[in-house]
């Protein structure tokens, strides 16, 4: 303490904040750096593959029948033809294994969340565990060796179908499991405290109130099984021509159609490829929309 | 409607655990009676198990008995669901169903026990949220989601709810604590008005709230962390907070500890 000072003039204190030390602001920017590269870096495979599937293919989905022919009779290095036969398969492949999959995964979702204590509910938790880390080829040859060695029924879509269900089911019963968990308790007390018993609780109210992130998990979920080869591969044959029949002949998907269409050395083959590939990829993204339409418009409003 | 209640030697377990013991008392019907004490001493418990919804949490146990009328809640022949039409209750923080509007909020009971009837569930509604003090604030949004209420007004909502399938006892667990005092002040006028129609039970953190709004009030307490809750003294409201007969219980009303 000097004496030229007079303790009235002194601050009582020193100034309590302070300024951003060079240390900071160069550690700052060393991170900011760092991750916008990281998301560059990220984005650029997305980006270039977009870009190729898309200038590469788009030429073929605006010919003329793309959407509405098959390749029925068309030449191996003729410009003409379509993917419907592929498109069709694609899709009703998907939605078998929907019916199947979708009531299923659910219903054991709410036996896991609403009544599954004890044993039976580890059990099947670590199955669906166990199936989520299944690689598709292996589902496939399951489903050959049951449906088509053990069964003897033919290779048809449906066998595609069922081997795609394995695929999905975990899928769904992990979502569905996760929206079911995001109903509050309070609202299964409310009902139960005004007599309503537990089934109708689960149907009536927390069912709907988890209605939008479940149909966003199916439909998420067809989008991931659309893309999948190895059953087509697997379980049914290549058909060039559009059949209806799930359970019997070979029917053709836009995987299954791209693998073909590789072996063709022909340019008109090659656009096929791309054109094949970015239709898949409309389609998937088209399912993706949908889902995030689907979870606007009925998520919970208040208002 | 309105009926009595009378807990006799209601023993209450959650696994291992004794939550609370030995509570015998009655609760007499037309009347508001109040639950207080300190935290963890067992009262809210006890308001569940009046409706059986004790058991509703895995591992939780009762023994004893709830006579509604003199007839045993927890006989071995009783459905817990029909005990819970019975004996409706209002939760802490208010919960309408989300996905319902504001009237299907009122009528939710009724419906999900298979009432078709438009007509007769618009006019239970329409009862029920007067009798709520709600319905001049709702009437012309009744198609609108229950959500987009203020919170006394969804706690009003919900005692609609709980009112609408008729109960002859409501349970209120702490009713107005997620609340601001001028809706507070609401949903006690409500109280002092159901009364006159409803057997009521209210667990209360707030001393005034009960010496307001009860007539009779029990003090539940305990004797340490991890010890049983236990029924200390139940009484007239105005006895209790003018006069109790236990030491424990002048401690707890004048602050001097809880």
């Amino acid at each position: 303490m000097t004496t030229t000072e007079s303790l009235v003039d002194r601050p009582a204190a020193p100034p309590a904040f302070q300024h951003v030390s060079a240390v900071r602001k160069t550690k700052n920017m060393i991170a900011t750096v760092l991750v916008t590269l990281a998301f560059l870096i990220a984005i650029v495979p997305l980006a270039w593959l977009l870009y190729t599937v898309v200038s590469r293919g788009i030429e073929a989905i605006f010919s003329d029948g793309w959407w509405t022919h098959s390749l029925k009779g068309v030449l191996p290095e003729e410009f003409a033809g379509g993917v419907y036969h592929a498109l069709y398969g694609t899709f009703v492949q998907a939605f078998i294994c929907a019916l199947i999959a979708v009531p299923i995964g659910i219903m054991a979702a709410v036996y896991l969340v609403e009544y599954g204590r004890g044993r039976l509910a580890r059990v099947t938790t670590f199955m669906v565990d166990i199936l989520s880390g299944v690689p598709s080829i292996v589902a496939a040859l399951f489903i050959f060796a049951l449906w088509i060695s053990t069964f003897g029924f033919p290779k048809s879509a449906f066998a595609v179908s069922l081997a795609l269900v394995l695929l999905m089911l975990p899928i769904v019963v992990r979502s569905t499991e996760e929206m079911l968990r995001l109903v509050p308790d309070e609202l299964r007390e409310a009902a139960f405290a005004l007599g309503v018993p537990k089934w109708k609780t689960i149907m009536r109210i927390v069912l709907p109130t988890a209605m939008s992130g479940i149909v966003t998990g199916v439909m998420l979920s067809m989008a991931r099984v659309m893309g999948e080869t190895a059953p087509v591969l697997v379980l049914v044959g290549y058909s060039r021509s559009i059949n209806y029949d799930v359970f019997e002949g070979n029917m053709a998907s836009l995987p299954l159609l791209i693998y073909n269409e590789l072996g063709n050395p022909e340019d008109a083959g090659v656009l096929r490829v791309w054109g094949a590939a970015l239709t898949l990829i409309l389609v998937i993204m088209f399912f993706n929309l949908l889902a995030a339409v689907i979870s606007r418009f009925s998520a919970i409003k208040t208002k | 409607m309105a009926k009595r209640l009378d807990l006799k030697d209601l023993n209450l377990y959650y696994g291992k655990f004794h939550a609370v013991e030995g509570v015998s008392v009655s609760v007499p019907p037309r009347m508001v009676t109040a639950f207080i004490g300190p935290s963890g001493c067992g009262k809210s418990t006890v308001l569940r198990s009046l409706n059986r919804m004790h058991e509703v949490i895995p591992g939780a146990r009762v023994e004893g008995k709830v006579l509604l009328d003199g007839e045993d809640i927890y006989a071995s022949s009783v459905d817990p669901v029909s005990v819970r039409r019975t004996i409706g209750m209002v939760f802490q923080r208010p919960n309408p169903f989300p996905t319902m509007s504001i009237r299907d909020n009122v009528v939710a009971g009724l419906k999900l026990a298979g009432t078709r009837d438009r007509k007769r569930l618009d006019e239970v509604a329409e009862r029920a949220l007067r009798g709520a003090n709600l319905w001049t604030e709702v009437k012309d949004r009744l198609n609108k989601p229950g959500g987009g209420l203020s919170g006394g007004q969804q706690q009003r909502l919900c005692i609609a709810r709980a009112i609408a399938v008729q109960p002859d006892v409501v349970l209120m667990d702490e009713p107005c604590s997620a609340l601001d005092p001028i809706s507070t002040l609401a949903i006690e006028d409500l109280i002092g008005q159901l009364k006159r129609d409803y057997t009521i039970v209210i667990v209360t953190h707030n001393m005034q709230q009960a010496a307001r709004v009860s007539d009779q009030t029990a003090f539940f307490n305990l004797a340490g962390v991890g010890q049983p809750g236990r029924l200390i003294e139940v009484d007239d409201t105005e006895k209790i907070f003018s006069n109790p007969s236990q030491k424990a219980t002048e401690d707890y009303i004048s602050g001097r500890f809880g």
